[in-house]
């Protein structure tokens, strides 16, 4: 009986900081229409700021307290408000997540770059005060916190229903345009709301520290349980909020109480809240089509057939000059860069195209390798079933939340990614805990690609394959109804489309050739591990693909690249380690608006130089192709697969 | 029997009743006209009509089924098919890629496989706007795009057509073209219904009217019979040659 009762109460402990935490996260979704994915690393950051206060300068807990709660994070909230995410909410949910996803990268990056990793310590508050009901002994600091949760409730309560500001914050929920029509002043709605959340964000994180202790991930991950919490009281309830945060506390707290340690089932006790939000989302009622919004978006302009296998063919000869010349290590990243670009091509189908947003797209890769090591057939047949199985697995992950879109798709996606993580991944059926697994290198007709050089080269025929394929979808009937359902659900509803399969292939889709690419790079690397495929290296994956351009094949190639360079430039400069992850977050964050990124500047650089070099250039190599006509311009520019010299070469 | 009865739908947003126990068919071969003034709960009506709003009571029948509880994209494959008022072209998509995108869904996998464009350009000539089949839909005027959603809409062979204001945005001399495309349409045996608030084209094309007031329907009738109503005339008209009884007796009551 009492370890229920004792269960039970750190479980309403670890929910009142969820409580606190969610509550922040749903008053800045409702006010400003933006899902702040980050929530979660900003209270990380303010634990960590807290530390620093308190501990390494030696202030007052108090002071400590209120320069975090009182100045550094409302500060924080404002700022982020005023020149970040203000304006994201009435565009594409796609842009707002990749912003918040930039800042979440952002923040840890910068947090290990201030606050290199060491052991530290938070103590609680009060750590010699305590209750002690019948056998229980409850601590001051869950007393603390249960009672912090109250007081948090009570003044959301009476800030949203007792004063002006609460009201207007209530009217900007349901039209900020209107509420600026009547006087109100939305920017300021927000700037307040985004303060208060950020704050709590910080309570949350300084009051749950001392438990899970001053950890850059775990503190940012618990927000997966924020976020299950606001899902429970649909994103704009406060009072479902608590109810939700307190459940989940309590049922984690018997989870870890009443499940098995060993065994199979011990990954359960760590999926509790992504288990939970899983739950939640599929019970989400249907989601209704939104009908007027924003549409019609520029778009990096599609390459003629015969320009994309031209440049193709180009960067199949680099690659083979590259595998004759290199050394094996080297190699090893080049094979590295072409896994990396082929999973964003899987993201340049569905974020590009399709306006979906995936945040475990490495997972499915993860899940393609699992396979192919799995079916031990290091052949063609043994790679497509593998890219099978990670569609297939794509596709269910899509199939519950059918009915949904845009943002839940992509939390699902999230849960998804920490359910392979703990649960799949780490199974003595799939890699086994910490361990590894072997894979051969492909076979293709008889012929073995045992050499690096050798195997590389057949990666990039893939990568070079699977981008023709993409872009012939594109031209065709299926790449014209993406490009439909992106720009309004609505009329294609309307006109008769069932949106929902659509989605579930798309997705599906989009995993097996992420799913390829884990096949491929299990066979380059020959042993492989859950460490390959984790989560967080998916949040890399989609800044780069976003931030190099996600709406075009050259962009994946850059971005393949880049995110093949990142681990590099940190082992060559260790203490920059952080600074480039903030450097990527922040990078998405300026760049996250323009889905077409760095590809397009250079698609623009392209064009100029055609402009003025083109005919002295023709001039002197009259085999070269003339341009089209200017009328179909926008349909034919360049698409340098490698780099910006080549442009000028080639033009 | 009607191609589309809709029957006592009651439509509410929080406290706010927008469609209150409405009720009206539409017939195939003939135009009805639904007006009212801003507000009335015209929009929030095809909204339930095509599936995009669930109404809190009622029932919707189409072609002698019952369809109130079909998702969109199977009512709009019974046979229906709807413009917005708040314009839904795909603004990445060129005009002419746009009712492309309408047949392809409309043939279904059959389409996937042999796509064809052979009446695409004559359904933008017989709208009017083939001359702008190239640009992006997000370039075009206004007035051409809602002729751009009536031709995707036609691209699904629809036995019933709900256009939602579909002339704002035309001149005067392209209105009178678009009420003799709209008799056409409907002489073809096409049931139509329009939400408009040009009296003009209203009064000239529709068979049959429906005045909603406060999401009710405050009278029913052909154009004739509408003009003279008083209720009417005072709820939306915005004229009143016929001495109001119930006025003149709350009138006299101030005095």
């Amino acid at each position: 009986m009492s370890t229920i009762i004792s269960f039970t109460i750190l479980g309403l402990f670890t929910g009142a900081a969820y409580a606190i935490a969610a509550s922040g996260l749903v008053l800045t979704y409702t006010t400003t229409r933006v899902f702040n994915i980050a929530h979660g690393a900003f209270g990380m950051v303010m634990a960590f700021t807290f530390w620093d206060f308190s501990q390494r300068q030696g202030m007052p807990t108090w002071l400590a307290l209120f320069l975090v709660l009182g100045v550094v994070a409302p500060g924080t909230g404002w700022l982020v408000q005023r020149f970040v995410t203000r304006g994201l909410g009435e565009g594409p949910v796609s842009v707002s997540l990749v912003v918040t996803v930039g800042l979440f990268v952002g923040l840890i990056g910068l947090a290990q770059y201030i606050w290199p990793p060491e052991p530290r310590t938070v103590p609680p508050f009060l750590p010699d005060k305590g209750l002690q009901i019948g056998d229980t002994y409850v601590t001051a600091h869950q007393i603390i916190t249960i009672v912090l949760s109250a007081v948090v409730a009570a003044m959301l309560y009476a800030l949203l229903n007792r004063t002006r500001v609460g009201t207007a914050m209530r009217a900007s929920v349901d039209n900020p345009v209107l509420l600026q029509l009547f006087g109100g002043k939305p920017d300021r709605v927000a700037s307040l709301s985004w303060a208060i959340g950020i704050s709590l964000a910080a309570l949350a994180g300084i009051l749950l520290s001392p438990v899970v202790g001053l950890s850059y991930f775990d503190l940012t991950l618990l927000v997966i349980n924020a976020y299950a919490a606001a899902m429970f009281g649909r994103l704009k309830s406060l009072p479902l909020t608590f109810v939700g945060a307190m459940g989940l506390g309590v049922l984690q707290s018997f989870a870890v109480a009443y499940l098995p340690s060993e065994g199979s089932l011990a990954g359960l006790r760590a999926v509790v809240p992504a288990l939970f939000l899983f739950v939640v989302i599929i019970a989400m009622p249907q989601a209704q089509l939104r009908i007027g919004q924003v549409k019609g978006i520029v778009t990096a302009p599609l390459p003629s057939m015969r320009k994309s296998v031209g440049w193709g063919a180009g960067l199949l000869g680099l690659v083979a000059l590259l595998a004759a010349s290199m050394s094996d290590a080297d190699l090893l990243l080049v094979g590295t860069a072409a896994t990396y670009a082929m999973a964003m091509l899987s993201l340049v189908l569905l974020t590009g195209y399709g306006g979906h947003v995936s945040l475990a797209q490495f997972t499915f890769a993860g899940v393609g390798a699992l396979a192919y090591a799995k079916l031990d057939e290091p052949n063609l047949y043994g790679l497509f079933m593998s890219a099978l199985i990670a569609a297939g697995v794509g596709a269910l992950v899509a199939l519950p939340v059918l009915r949904l879109t845009g943002l839940y798709l992509a939390l699902s996606t999230l849960a998804f990614g920490v359910l392979m993580d703990k649960l799949v991944f780490q199974a003595e059926f799939a890699f086994g805990f910490n361990g590894t697994l072997s894979a051969q290198r492909l076979t293709v007709l008889g012929h073995e690609f045992s050499s690096t050089g050798g195997y590389v080269l057949v990666m990039a025929v893939f990568f070079v394959l699977m981008a023709l394929a993409l872009l012939l979808l594109r031209r065709g009937v299926l790449g014209r109804l993406l490009i439909a359902m992106r720009d309004s659900p609505a009329a294609c509803g309307t006109l008769g489309l069932d949106m929902r399969w659509f989605r579930v292939a798309l997705f599906g889709l989009s995993a097996g050739m992420a799913g390829l690419a884990g096949g491929l790079f299990a066979g380059l690397r020959g042993t492989i591990g859950a460490a390959d495929f984790q989560l967080f290296n998916s949040l890399p994956l989609l800044l780069l693909a976003v931030v190099c351009g996600v709406t075009s094949v050259t962009g994946a190639t850059l971005g393949g690249i880049g995110l093949m360079l990142l681990p590099v430039l940190q082992s060559s400069r260790p203490e920059l380690a952080g600074l480039v992850f903030a450097v990527l977050g922040f990078g998405a964050v300026a760049l996250g608006r323009d889905p077409n990124g760095l590809a397009n500047l250079l698609f623009g650089l392209g064009r100029r130089l055609e402009a003025r070099f083109g005919d002295k250039v023709r001039a002197a190599v009259p085999v070269l192709p003339l341009p089209r006509p200017r009328a179909e311009d926008d349909s034919d520019t360049n698409i340098p697969l490698k780099e910006g010299a080549h442009v000028a070469a080639r033009s | 029997m009607s191609l589309l009865e809709v029957e006592d739908v009651v439509v509410r947003f929080g406290g706010v009743t927008a469609v209150d126990h409405a009720g009206f068919t539409a017939e195939a071969g003939r135009i009805t006209g639904l007006i009212g003034p801003n507000g009335a709960g015209k929009t929030t009506c095809f909204n339930v009509i095509t599936g995009l709003q669930k109404p809190n009571e009622g029932r919707i029948r189409f072609d002698g089924r019952t369809i109130t509880r079909l998702p969109v994209h199977r009512r709009s494959r019974r046979g229906m098919g709807r413009t917005f008022q708040r314009l839904e072209a795909f603004g990445s998509l060129t005009v002419r890629d746009n009712v492309r995108v309408a047949r392809d869904i409309h043939r279904g996998l059959a389409g996937l496989v042999r796509p064809a464009s052979a009446d695409v350009d004559g359904l933008l000539e017989r709208v009017g706007i083939a001359a702008y089949a190239d640009e992006r839909a997000d370039s075009i005027p206004t007035g051409v795009a809602r002729l751009l959603e009536l031709a995707r809409c036609l691209a699904g062979q629809p036995q019933l057509l709900l256009l939602d204001e579909p002339s704002s945005g035309l001149d005067e001399t392209e209105t009178q073209a678009f009420g003799e495309l709209l008799a056409a349409l409907a002489a073809e045996g096409r049931a139509i219904v329009m939400v408009e608030h040009d009296m003009d084209l209203v009064m000239s094309v529709c068979d049959e009217l429906h005045v909603l007031d406060f999401g009710r329907v405050i009278a029913s009738g052909p154009p004739a019979l509408i003009r003279a109503d008083p209720n009417v005339q005072r709820a939306y008209l915005g004229y009143s040659d016929v001495p109001d009884a119930d006025l003149t007796q709350e009138l006299e009551a101030v005095r």
